[in-house]
């Protein structure tokens, strides 16, 4: 082995198990962002929606549901769970000024965490992964599998929604929904769907991330308050009307968070969450629209 | 029998400010007909009456079917598209989902032959499909307009000032097709417009508006000799 292998070994493990949370981030902030396009408003309960999830998903293994059958029934679940939230919280307040509707997804996050806590309980529990906690070496290099897969899935669900909002009409119409209502309507979007729809595939986005990062920190009612800040300044970072600055922004602040607990002695984990905070402040005060977000935000 | 369009009494306001007082107006099949009036007067909110992006009150039959309690993505599906003031881009989609967007009720064959026929119309749109269309200059994005209100394959068509922002040559070019379109394809257009000079030239018959009501109204040819209307609205 050259010299310094064992370090360079080190640092690739830390960027590749930096992506897998990232992807985790990502795909959170990803769905925050799909909702800020569409209404101009921070769901706050984004990530309690997640981890309501979450429990729906570990009820149906604990009731015989194989892994990946579970899996994508939770998915399901969420985006119905989602479609429904919209239609019956967020609709008879879609006029309303951004606060009220700010503080509405607060009351939904503090609601769906009392019904976790008052139906599952406040214990932490194990959540079982779908991947192998074994490694694979590539070259002295040991990855670990289950981060290689939370990567894996995260990517397959940014590229799949990525397909959808590209190349379909429905995924047109709720771009189109989202860039402008009132012209929408005149071609025949039907804008209020679009939006219980966005609602949907943001919720299968935190169902993702809530199942992705229950087996690295074990299921509890407050199993994604943190997970979501992460998710609030990767969105910032990436540009808050960003969707692929959301994903580039959660990968980054995973594998960034990833490097400086490693390698900065004084942070370590416990510090990752003011690093965050921090970037979200210097991101808003340097360069409030993000990596990639747009100065000019038109709304006609 | 009836006209293609008829508005009866039509009322109209946002919160306090009342914006049509009593509008009647009619738009026969194939027919092209004018809507004239200062600024502030409610030519464009009587076409959002017409569209559904306001709240009304009166009678407004289109095809025999009532438009009073429709929203705008009701009234788009019974043939009527709508481009309205400041055009209705979507700056940061492409020129060619711009036009997608157009065909959105339509069936997927429909689309790709109403798309080849907007490329004949407008054959530099050909070679920019992929651009945004925000990046277009205000003419192109007036021709970008009229081709998405095309692709909705309409029976009405209801224009909010083309002219606005453009240079003469381009306003008189997009007229040009406009009357084109309704002499060749019998499509039936409402227009709004501040200038009445294009406007009745192209349009065989026409409404002023004042302050939410129709004072005169007439062939284009009577609108003409109308002193007043001359003094107010055409300028000479
Ligand atoms: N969104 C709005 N909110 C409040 N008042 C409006 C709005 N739009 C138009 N108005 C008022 O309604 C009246 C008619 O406006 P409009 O139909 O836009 O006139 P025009 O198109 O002839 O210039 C005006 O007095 C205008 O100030
Ligand atoms: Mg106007």
């Amino acid at each position: 082995m050259e010299p310094g292998g064992p370090l360079m070994a080190n640092f690739l493990q830390q960027v590749v198990s930096g992506l897998a949370t990232g992807g985790i981030y990502g795909s959170l902030a990803l769905a925050l962002v799909l909702i800020y396009r569409a209404t101009r408003v921070i769901n706050f309960a984004q990530g309690e929606m997640g981890m309501f999830a979450t429990f729906i998903a570990l009820w149906l293994i604990e009731s015989g549901w194989p892994y990946w059958g579970a899996f994508f029934a939770t998915l399901a679940i969420a985006f119905v769970g989602g479609v429904v939230v919209e239609r019956v919280v967020i609709r008879p307040v879609e006029r309303a000024p951004a606060v009220t509707v700010v503080i509405i997804t607060i009351g939904l996050l503090i609601g769906l965490n009392g019904a976790a806590f008052w139906i599952w309980g406040g214990e932490t529990r194990a959540f079982p992964s779908a991947f192998s906690t074994r490694a694979i070496h590539v070259g002295g290099v040991a990855f670990s599998i289950q981060d290689l897969g939370v990567i894996g899935v995260s990517l397959a669900a940014v590229g799949l929604l990525y397909v959808f909002f590209r190349f379909t009409k429905l995924g047109l119409g709720l771009r189109a929904a989202a860039l402008n209502p009132e012209a929408s309507r005149l071609v025949g979007v039907r804008v209020g769907w679009m939006l219980a729809l966005g609602w949907g595939f943001a919720s299968v986005l935190g169902a993702l991330s809530g199942m992705m990062v229950a087996p690295l920190v074990f299921l509890d009612p407050n199993m994604m308050r943190a997970v979501l800040l992460y998710a609030l300044a990767a969105a910032i970072l990436g540009g808050l009307d960003s969707p692929i600055g959301a994903v580039v922004g959660g990968l980054v602040l995973g594998v960034g968070l990833n490097l400086i607990s490693t390698y900065v002695d004084f942070i370590g984990d416990q510090l990752k969450l003011p690093v965050a905070f921090a970037v979200i402040l210097a991101v808003l005060l340097v360069k409030p629209t993000g990596l990639f977000g747009r100065t000019t935000v038109r709304r006609v | 029998m009836p006209p293609l369009l008829q508005l009866e009494d039509v009322h109209a306001r946002y919160g306090p400010t009342t914006a049509l007082r009593g509008i009647s107006l009619t738009v026969g099949e194939g027919e092209s007909v004018a809507v004239l009036g200062a600024n502030g007067a409610g030519k464009t909110t009587t076409l959002r009456a017409i569209s559904g992006t306001v709240k009304r009150s009166g009678r407004i039959e289109f095809a025999g079917q009532s438009l009073g309690r429709r929203g705008p993505e009701s009234v788009s599906r019974l043939g009527i598209a709508h481009v309205p003031e400041g055009r209705g881009t979507f700056g940061e989609l492409t020129v060619r989902e711009n036009l997608r967007l157009g065909a959105y009720t339509q069936r997927g064959a429909a689309f790709k032959a109403d798309y080849v026929r907007v490329l004949n119309l407008f054959p530099w749109m050909a070679d920019r499909e992929g651009q945004q269309a925000g990046t277009l200059s205000g003419g192109e994005q007036q021709m970008l307009a009229l081709g998405r209100a095309l692709m909705q394959r309409p029976r009405l068509l209801l224009l909010d000032e083309p002219s606005l922002g453009l240079a003469p040559s381009i306003v008189g070019e997009i007229f040009r097709r406009v009357k084109v379109l309704n002499a060749e394809e019998g499509l039936s257009v409402l227009i709004v417009e501040q200038n009445a000079v294009v406007a009745l030239d192209t349009a065989a018959r026409a409404y002023v508006l004042e302050v939410g009501r129709v004072v005169v109204t007439g062939s284009s040819e009577e609108l003409r000799r109308n002193e007043s209307v001359r003094r107010s609205y055409l300028g000479y």
